[in-house]
């Protein structure tokens, strides 16, 4: 167990450490942001003088050099736009991508799996069959097109729910969150569905291909010949035993939403970390662009870890392959 | 009396969903319209000439230059929607079967070696198709896109880097099943080359799964460059696809205009939709698993 750790550990550190090169390589190798800083009727005078400011003027590999120091201190730079530090601005984004991800993966599972129960139990139903049809929406819709279709819809047609923004937050250990104030939860709710959209299908189908395969089980006939009633067959025995695979499948599918929660930013103007790293790429704020790919590649080894590590926990089927393999 | 032949039972067992020949007729419509869209188009949507600014924003089914109606409304720059639709599908279209294509050379010729050669070859290239799969599609294209900017020949590459991983697991996987079997050992005895066992015995029996994950991964790879595209790291101006259709109009949607983005983005599901139709009665004909 030590080793397979230790093993992972090093690929992982490896692994962050080729992505921060090409990141860097790359992001340094396209356009030059002074160019967009200044003016263009700017002295060459002045071009000289921002450059030397930003380092641009050091060769790459000395300026690669330095952004690992100071990496390693927690230093990714500062942005050229804000003149603050780049990983503070990507942190203080952080908690409204957080809410808005969590929010998403709650929806999915308050929605999904009842649903998914009910396609499950009834898969000839037209209900059962509505509900299947939905689910395959679901996956082919793209989700910057929901968005769009949400805020035509629910905001400029009937007008019951902001477009934009965060709304009212309120301060909670440092985190500024919006659920907690009637304004915030009203304009978290389009974000949150849109972004959950795709997760719902999938837990929908997770949970429909589980009830299904539950209930032809031994132990079911077997409560039900008890003398149970149905809905204790189906809300303690089936549910208990279907939610296994939805809630690992969830888990590792918690740093896609963080990922995809690029897109529902872009939409629904969510003052999040997709929504920063959106706008850096497009006005070249490089340090941000690298802060933000360095902050989610770190998160994701950590999540794909934390995952692969659990397997061996919860599951005593999938047992470590030793050291040779 | 008919000749039972491979192929026309797979024909026959296509045709039993309804669903799917209507999504692939759609698709071959679709194929049609954006290979003939200069033909169709009512008016060339790059041609400054056809354009009129005074036409900008027009609602659908407003009367254009020349006794034209613009069935669908009209953009900012007063550019006809219908004929932005047919020239966007051919990029959409175009970027997504190219994508696919070159990524299925790809991931098939390594899932190939990996799973012929095994061992060391084997271990690595799973072990980068695992730490690729690790992250979201959207991730991969943005660090590439980041990297190597706005493009046609880049979204390209940069789906097909998303892309190839998927092929290679893939046809790896039937291929270590099929490498065990006796016309391998046949092909091996005859000490034939290993470039000839590889492509003209072994990847002929690879081919159903691969033909499911393709069709799959075209619908994909034409929703991410739409998505990215819309994010504006995608294509460049210069070559509208769907996506930047929508975007384009997602500004006007606050006031109303809804016309601009909604009608790209219907052309764009309906793409979407009847290749994933598709897609999912290929996965069941093609499954060893649901032989009846």
């Amino acid at each position: 167990m030590a080793l397979f750790l230790i093993r992972r550990l090093i690929q992982s550190v490896i692994a962050l450490f080729v992505v921060s090169l090409i990141v860097f390589v790359g992001v340094y190798g396209i356009g030059n942001p002074v160019d967009i800083l200044i003016s263009p009727d700017a002295t060459p005078e002045e071009l000289r003088r921002v450059t030397r400011v930003l380092g641009l003027d050091r060769p790459m590999w000395e300026q690669y050099g330095l952004f690992v120091v100071n990496a390693l201190r927690g230093d990714l730079g500062n942005s050229f736009i804000h003149s603050q530090p780049a990983i503070q601005l990507i942190l203080e984004r952080f908690p409204a991508t957080f809410e808005l991800a969590i929010s998403a993966m709650l929806l999915a599972v308050l929605l999904g799996i009842p649903l998914g129960m009910w396609a499950g139990l009834r898969p000839n139903g037209i209900a059962g069959r509505t509900i299947m049809a939905g689910s395959i929406l679901g996956f082919s819709l793209p989700t910057f097109w929901v968005g769009l279709l949400l805020i035509m819809v629910f905001a400029v047609q009937l007008g019951w729910l902001p477009a934009t923004g965060r709304g009212e937050t309120v301060e909670v250990l440092g985190m500024r969150l919006s659920f907690l104030t009637r304004d915030g939860l009203a304009h978290l709710i389009l974000p949150a569905l849109n972004l959950a959209l795709f997760k719902i299908s999938l837990v929908i189908r997770l949970t429909r291909a589980g009830m299904r395969e539950v209930l032809l089980a031994d132990y079911v006939k077997y409560a039900y010949a008890k003398g149970l009633t149905e809905r204790r067959v189906i809300f303690v025995h089936v549910l208990k035993n279907i939610l296994i695979p939805v809630v690992t499948v969830l888990g590792l599918e918690l740093g896609s939403v963080i990922a995809y929660s690029v897109v529902t930013e872009s939409v629904f103007a969510w003052p999040g970390m997709g929504k920063l790293v959106i706008d850096a790429i497009n006005i070249l704020d490089r340090p941000i662009i690298v802060a933000y790919l360095m902050v989610v590649v770190l998160m994701f080894t950590v999540i794909n870890l934390a995952v692969d590590l659990l397997y061996t926990v919860i599951d005593p089927r999938v047992r470590l392959k030793p050291a040779s393999a | 009396m008919k000749i039972d032949t491979p192929l026309r039972r797979f024909a026959a067992e296509f045709s039993e969903s309804r669903l799917a020949l209507i999504g692939l007729a759609l698709c071959a419509l679709l194929l049609l319209i954006a290979l003939f869209a200069p033909l169709l188009a009512p008016q060339n949507p790059y041609d400054p000439r056809a354009l009129s600014i005074l036409d900008g924003r027009l609602p659908p089914g407003s009367g254009g230059p020349e006794g034209m109606v613009y069935w669908l409304g009209t953009d900012t720059q007063g550019r006809d929607i219908l004929s932005a639709i047919l020239y966007g599908l051919r990029i959409s279209l175009g970027v997504g079967v190219l994508s696919a294509v070159f990524a299925l050379a790809l991931g098939t010729v390594l899932g190939l070696l990996a799973a012929y050669f095994g061992g060391r070859t084997d271990a690595f290239l799973m072990r980068a198709v695992d730490i690729q799969l690790g992250f979201p599609s959207i991730l991969v294209a943005l660090i590439l896109l980041s990297v190597l900017g706005k493009g046609v020949d880049k979204i390209i590459i940069a789906l097909v880097i998303v892309q190839w991983a998927y092929y290679a697991r893939a046809v790896r996987g039937t291929a270590l099943v099929e490498r065990g079997k006796d016309y391998m050992e046949a092909a091996r005895c005859l000490a034939l080359r290993h470039r000839d066992i590889v492509f003209r015995h072994l990847l002929p029996n690879c081919l159903p799964p691969l033909i499911v994950v393709a069709t799959v991964q075209v619908a994909h790879a034409i929703a991410l460059e739409a998505t990215l595209s819309f994010l504006g790291v995608g294509l460049p101006i210069s070559e509208p696809s769907l996506g930047l259709l929508i975007a384009n109009g997602f500004q006007f949607m606050l006031s109303g205009k809804y016309w601009v983005s909604l009608f790209p983005g219907i052309a764009l599901l309906v793409m979407i939709v009847a290749i994933n139709l598709v897609g999912d009665q290929l996965r069941d004909v093609l499954n060893p698993r649901l032989r009846k």
